[in-house]
């Protein structure tokens, strides 16, 4: 289990990353947190004639917080997010979603930008990122785009970035006032891909109905997966037991999930319900926490 | 916890019983381990081996041109350039009526499973090796292949072997009584099928293998990270067809975990030391993940139909298992199944048994043992159903157990079958009832049920589960150790068996200090090298302590009596007043009449040049003992988890995890409970986490650690310890095994608390492990789910 | 035998300069290396080991830049300007760290092959502050498997090391 050979590039400004880009293309892989892609190395998977590691690029480490939402650089690592108390407070399903990511050590290295670059369908972060209406910022050499996160992952392992383009960051709106999200799952062990998972995220409006309701799901589908039936059905309502007992029921019905050697489609269906039901609950509780 | 005052060996025990910290572990907690690719070889070449991409093919032809031009490769063999090594590798249990197919140590003209040996690469380094393997061509002419039992037994399967009749490896009966009458007038039979998945040893270090011929010496000395370096030298002293001494087999000092696939005989084993002698240079080869996924031996798919017959009270009248055992695409041996067959009973009395193996090749890596070896899937058969006899009678399933029990006076007690080492098994010692009134008075029964029917009603759902089980741990042939005064005053302890954490530094220190009377800082342990003891047969099977044990014991004793008489002799006194004390033999009571050990050593070992010594002198003290077990020695215990089922999901969380064992008198309660520890977490990982998957056609679907999923510190609960003493008769020492015990009741007692649990839903837990998706299946009472 | 096929091994490597257990060297080092290969046979550190090479095991756990991260998931080339801390550099002047001494005294390991990723674990952890409960000790340990000791003598090594009477965090 030892990489291919490949040619290291360690380039120390953003523009000599894409011009790298440019150049290799399709024989190139870019090397952020290598939590991923290492291993792929290791096993030969991928042998990538070159390496273009951006972790040596001051430009892309930041992220920024403020009125307008948070701006998460390609560098910035799921643990350096998951530990800023300012980015718990704004965006409580962010970090939820952040500590249910591997361990400590693999938290250090794997970077935010790198989860979604990879697109990998268990994982939490697409999800999540779809649920807050995400826009991944995407530059190549000649190109500049922005694209939804709903837009963003096409299939298991493919996101919509050509060979040639760099996602430099990710921007996540603001939340208005009245928001909640979380994020549950079920894994086989703590810090395991998702069987299922889901992000759940809406509006109490003042007279104490949750409103636009979004809720996405990891690990049914070869990308994150939104529950537009689901979203309707209890938009609008209270969340009383009856409209979760029925939301579940709707989610059993007609989602038609993958299988995979993790788990069978059959349980998927079943289990998506429960951990979409369990969601939505706790969003009455964060209506309590944030007394609307 | 342990009662040491109940654990002495005889009176002037000092250092048995006690919980001592380890001498192996400063070097093991700085770094300074001595694992084997730790070992600082220097310029050894290494090797990568290209391994079967299909679960069964023809090899067409193989072109190597490319790889060997690679600029760093020194050499790449096939099995074109290996003819003189191609000889079987032969299985370490047979039977008779075995339909035995040749094994090599890499494919000739047949690949039957992912990941057997087609070439191997010596190079520079592993990186340029495992390039040349991408450079091989491999061409392959694709065959019909089964990936399970129930695959390979259907009608019209592909044939594993090729010109064989079928894929059974054997099929065996073991009786006792007259089963078939006592099903038929039995007042009450109770049926069910359960099957249990394949798992992996995973010891956190891979196999490795490394080797140079001396050509100083003219002998060729082999690293290898074995639990069994004699075994393995016979082996190859066998197929290489020289003498034994030719070769030196060193089991590094430290190795990275064990757990039964290191004590099996490996291909590579054999590859890697011939090549070093062809290319006349040191080479090593280091199992990577993949190719432990791959390659190294795994344990426990079998397939039990069980029946049981019993009366209005619930006692036992029979028990009928037919299992099907999955044997891999070669038998490596047949020591896991026989072992299940005579596990069955456990520590019931069962007048009448019918035990049948139907073991069937597979286009699979072999299996053989692994920790529990066998015995785990015999006590999902037996307890799981010892169970459903409650159930059935409406009694608690430790009652039902109860009545059933073989009592503290029946010992020696002859079920009625035989054991793997081809003795009857007879069960030596043992307290079966204690166990259980242990568990009952840490748990309140009557208190439990009615917590769990109060937690049903708000949607919680707990289970208890039990399974008690007997092992035959110390098995034969023999074990050794070789004790000697060295000529620095202390006393070096030899052993043949190689540790892989188990403690023997210390905890035969400690057996050789007392059999010696004298100070522990004296004594010395080395293991592991052919070079120190000639014969031995290695660490498997929880046979080391109850074999070891008593030769270190003997050993010691006797060269106490060799040392005491030299300084009688110097000391011109009789040897009844001497002792040994601090690094001296002293005239009790006078203790300015004093020998030092390292004199008595200069004197009896080293001599003096030509020179006569008296005639009961003893001279070059040094004592080597080989213990010969009459039979094995049964250990045994019971689990009981308390579990909370979440319905919704079928994720299991163990609330209490009791285990009570019994493996005689402890030398060292520290390393006894670290391996029950050990075992349990192993158990956990069967009952609820591993798999090792395959498709129909034998593909293996986990062979990473993102889809194999080994317990962590969040899924393993700190298990509640106790002990029960029942010294055995037959050492010594009275001691028996305890590397398994934890292992072997988890499967089964975690399923019995999950489908107790499950009780309101009538749920069927049928298949180990234990994943979300089976609890959820048997919420719903959906039909097996195939992967 | 025809023309060898060739790979230039200057062409790929390079020079790195970092700091190991505080000493700083220079290394020319192949591009491709990882970092576990790089200290264990390029260094001389072997206590760093290797279970996986796929990040899940934590065998190869070293500290980089005060991190805990995993060696065989980075390129020795990435190290290039890193202070990296090994099992090696625990013990100054031969007497066992607390933890250390922690772990012998509770049977924290077997085998011990996995003993130096989960001390370096430990050690970044415990920087962070004290682990005081039996629920943080599990948390601190999950990223690293063992499969000797079923883990419960580090818990108690780690609850121990919380434990300012000294006692020795014993189940009851
Ligand atoms: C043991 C283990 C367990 C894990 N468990 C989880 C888990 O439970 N959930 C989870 O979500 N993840 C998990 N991961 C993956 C981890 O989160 C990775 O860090 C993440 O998926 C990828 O991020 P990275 O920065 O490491 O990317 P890398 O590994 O460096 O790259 C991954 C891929 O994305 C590309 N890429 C990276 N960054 C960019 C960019 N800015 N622009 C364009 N392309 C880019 C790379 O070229 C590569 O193809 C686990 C990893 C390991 C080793
Ligand atoms: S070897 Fe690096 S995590 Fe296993
Ligand atoms: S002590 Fe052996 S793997 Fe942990």
């Amino acid at each position: 289990m030892k990489p291919s050979r490949f040619t290291y590039h360690a380039p120390t400004d953003l523009d000599e990353v894409l011009d790298l880009l440019a150049k290799y293309g399709d024989e190139a892989k870019v090397l952020a947190g290598g939590q991923s892609l290492i291993p792929m190395l290791n096993f030969r998977l991928l042998a990538p004639a070159h390496l273009i590691d951006i972790n040596r690029v001051s430009e892309l480490r930041n992220y920024l917080l403020d009125d307008s939402g948070l701006n998460v650089g390609a560098l910035v690592r799921h643990r350096e997010l998951e530990t800023s108390p300012e980015v718990e407070l704004a965006y409580p399903i962010l970090h939820e979603g952040l500590t249910n990511i591997a361990h400590v050590q693999i938290r250090n290295r794997g970077t935010v930008c790198g989860s979604l670059a990879h697109a990998d369908s268990a994982a939490e972060l697409p999800s999540i990122m779809v649920a807050l209406d995400a826009s991944m910022n995407v530059r190549s050499q000649s190109s500049q785009r922005s694209v939804r996160a709903e837009e963003f992952f096409r299939f298991h392992l493919t996101s919509d970035l050509d060979s040639s383009e760099l996602l430099v960051s990710v921007d996540i709106p603001a939340l208005g006032t009245g928001t909640v999200g979380v994020f549950d799952e079920i894994t086989r062990r703590k810090g395991d891909f998702a069987l299922v998972g889901a992000a759940v995220l809406g509006t109490w409006d003042s007279g104490g109905k949750i409103q636009d309701c979004r809720i996405v799901c990891s690990g049914v589908a070869p990308t994150p997966l939104r529950l537009r039936e689901a979203e309707q059905f209890v938009s609008g309502t209270d969340l009383s037991d009856d409209v979760l007992v029925g939301v579940q029921q709707l989610v059993m019905e007609s989602l038609e999930p993958t299988e995979d050697i993790h788990t069978s489609a059959e349980y998927r269906k079943k289990v998506t319900g429960v951990i979409v039901r369990r969601g939505l609950a706790r969003l009455t509780d964060q209506r309590r926490a944030i007394h609307v | 916890m342990t009662r040491t005052s109940d654990i002495g060996v005889m009176d002037k025990t000092r250092n048995i019983g006690i919980a001592m910290t380890r001498r192996e572990d400063e070097r093991l907690l700085t770094g300074g381990g001595r694992f084997l690719d730790d070992l600082p070889f220097g310029d050894f070449y290494e090797a990568a081996i290209l391994r079967s991409n299909y679960p069964h093919a023809r090899i067409l032809a193989v072109n190597t041109d490319a790889a060997k031009r690679l600029n760093g490769v020194i050499a790449v063999f096939t099995a074109n350039e290996l003819g003189p090594i191609l000889k079987d590798l032969p299985p370490k249990v047979v039977h008779p009526k075995l339909n035995y197919q040749v094994r090599l140590a890499i494919a000739k003209e047949y690949v039957r499973y992912i990941g057997e040996p087609i070439a191997v690469v010596v190079a520079e380094n592993r990186y340029i090796a495992e390039d040349a393997l991408e450079l091989i061509e491999v061409d392959y002419e694709p065959l019909g292949s089964v990936g399970s039992t129930a695959e390979a037994l259907k009608v019209g399967a592909p044939l594993v072997h090729v010109g064989s009749e079928t894929n059974v490896a054997v099929h065996i009966i073991q009786q006792a009584g007259d089963p078939e009458a006592a099903l038929k007038t039995a007042p009450h039979v109770l049926s069910e099928t359960f099957e249990v998945t394949r798992g992996g040893g995973h010891s956190i270090e891979g196999r490795a293998v490394a080797a140079r011929f001396d050509e100083v010496t003219r002998q060729l000395i082999v690293w290898d990270n074995t639990q069994a370096p004699h075994y393995v030298r016979q082996m190859l002293a066998t197929i290489y067809e020289v003498g034994e001494d030719e070769i030196r087999l060193i089991a590094p000092a430290d190795i990275g975990g064990g757990f039964g696939p290191k004590a099996q005989f490996y291909g590579e084993e054999v590859l890697i030391p011939w090549i070093a002698m062809e290319i006349k240079h040191a080479v090593k080869w280091i199992e990577d993940r993949w190719e432990n996924f791959v390659s190294a031996t795994m344990e426990r798919s079998q397939t039990h139909r069980v029946e049981v017959g019993f009366d209005e009270d619930g006692h036992l009248l029979v028990l009928k298992d037919v299992f099907e055992h999955d044997q891999g695409a070669y038998c490596v041996g047949l020591q896991v199944p026989t072992i299940t067959m005579s596990t069955l009973p456990g520590p019931y009395v069962i007048p009448n048994i019918h035990s049948e193996l139907i073991a069937c090749y597979t286009n699979i890596v072999p299996t053989s043992s692994l920790r529990g070896a066998g015995r785990p899937q015999a006590v999902v058969a037996m307890e799981r159903m010892m169970d459903r006899i409650a159930e059935h009678l409406g009694i608690e399933a430790s009652e039902v157990r109860r009545r059933n029990l073989i009592q503290p006076d029946q010992f020696p007690y002859a079920v009625g079958l035989t054991f793997r080492d081809g003795s009857p098994l007879t069960y030596d010692s043992g307290n079966y009832p204690e166990l259980l009134d242990g568990v009952l008075s840490r748990i309140d029964l009557k208190a439990f049920r009615g917590e769990q029917a109060a937690a049903r009603k708000t949607g919680k759902f707990l289970g208890l589960g039990l399974a008690m089980f007997v092992e035959g741990t110390g098995i034969g042939p023999y074990e050794g150790a070789r004790v000697r005064l060295t000529n620095r005053g202390r006393v070096l302890v030899s052993l043949a068996a190689s540790p892989q954490g188990q403690g023997y530094e210390t905890v035969y220190a400690q057996v050789a200090a007392d059999a010696l009377g004298c100070d522990i800082g004296l004594v010395e342990v080395r293991h592991g090298d052919t070079s120190f003891i000639p014969y031995g047969q290695g660490t498997f099977a929880s046979r080391i302590t109850a074999t070891v044990g008593p030769a270190v014991w003997e050993a010691s004793g006797e060269l106490r009596a060799d040392i005491i008489s030299v300084a009688a002799s110097l000391l011109k006194t009789d040897v009844g007043g001497l002792d040994l004390r601090g690094d001296a033999v002293e005239v009790v009571g006078d203790p300015e009449k004093r020998v030092t050990l390292a004199d008595i050593a200069s004197i009896a070992n080293v001599g003096r040049h030509g020179m006569s010594v008296p005639r009961d002198l003893p001279v070059a003290i040094e004592r080597t003992s080989y213990f010969k077990p009459t039979q094995a020695v049964y250990s045994s215990g019971i689990s009981a988890v308390i579990v909370s089922v979440d319905v919704e999901t079928g994720k299991i969380e163990i609330i209490r995890s009791i285990l009570g064992h019994d493996c005689g008198n402890v030398l060292n309660p520290l390393l006894v409970e670290g391996q029950i520890l050990g075992g349990h977490a192993h158990g956990i990982g069967n009952a609820i986490y591993e798999e090792a998957k395959y498709s129909r056609d034998g593909q293996p679907q986990a062979v990473s650690y993102l889809d194999y999923a080994l317990p962590t510190a969040m899924e393993v609960p700190t298990p509640e310890l106790f002990h029960v003493i029942s010294p055995s008769p037959l050492n010594p020492l009275g001691v028996k095994g305890s590397g398994e015990g934890g292992t072997i009741p988890l499967p089964a007692s975690v399923a019995n608390a999950v489908e107790d649990a499950l009780r309101p839903f009538g749920a069927r837990i049928c298949e180990l492990p234990l994943t979300p998706q089976r609890v959820l299946a048997a919420v719903y009472g959906l039909p097996k789910l195939e992967s | 035998m025809s023309e060898t096929i060739d790979i230039d091994p200057i062409e790929s490597k390079l020079w790195i300069t970092l700091t190991i257990n505080g000493s700083k060297g220079s290394y020319f080092v192949e591009q491709r290396l990882t970092l576990a290969d790089f200290l264990r046979k390029e260094v001389g550190l072997v206590g760093t080991h290797l279970g996986c090479e796929h990040g899940s095991c934590g065998a190869c756990t070293i500290i980089m830049d005060d991190k805990a991260v995993r060696s065989c998931l980075l390129l020795a080339v990435q190290a290039d300007g890193a202070s990296i801390e090994t099992v090696e550099g625990l013990a100054r002047d031969g007497a066992l760290t607390p933890l250390q001494e922690a772990f012998r005294a509770h049977h924290a390991l077997q085998c011990g092959y996995c003993t130096s990723g989960f001390l370096l674990s430990l050690v970044a952890r415990l920087r962070e502050g004290p682990i005081e409960t039996e629920a943080e000790a599990r948390e601190s340990l999950s990223g690293n498997i063992c499969r000797c000791t079923g883990y419960t003598g580090m818990v108690s090594a780690l609850l121990s090391l919380s434990n300012s009477n000294g006692e020795d965090g014993e189940k009851p």
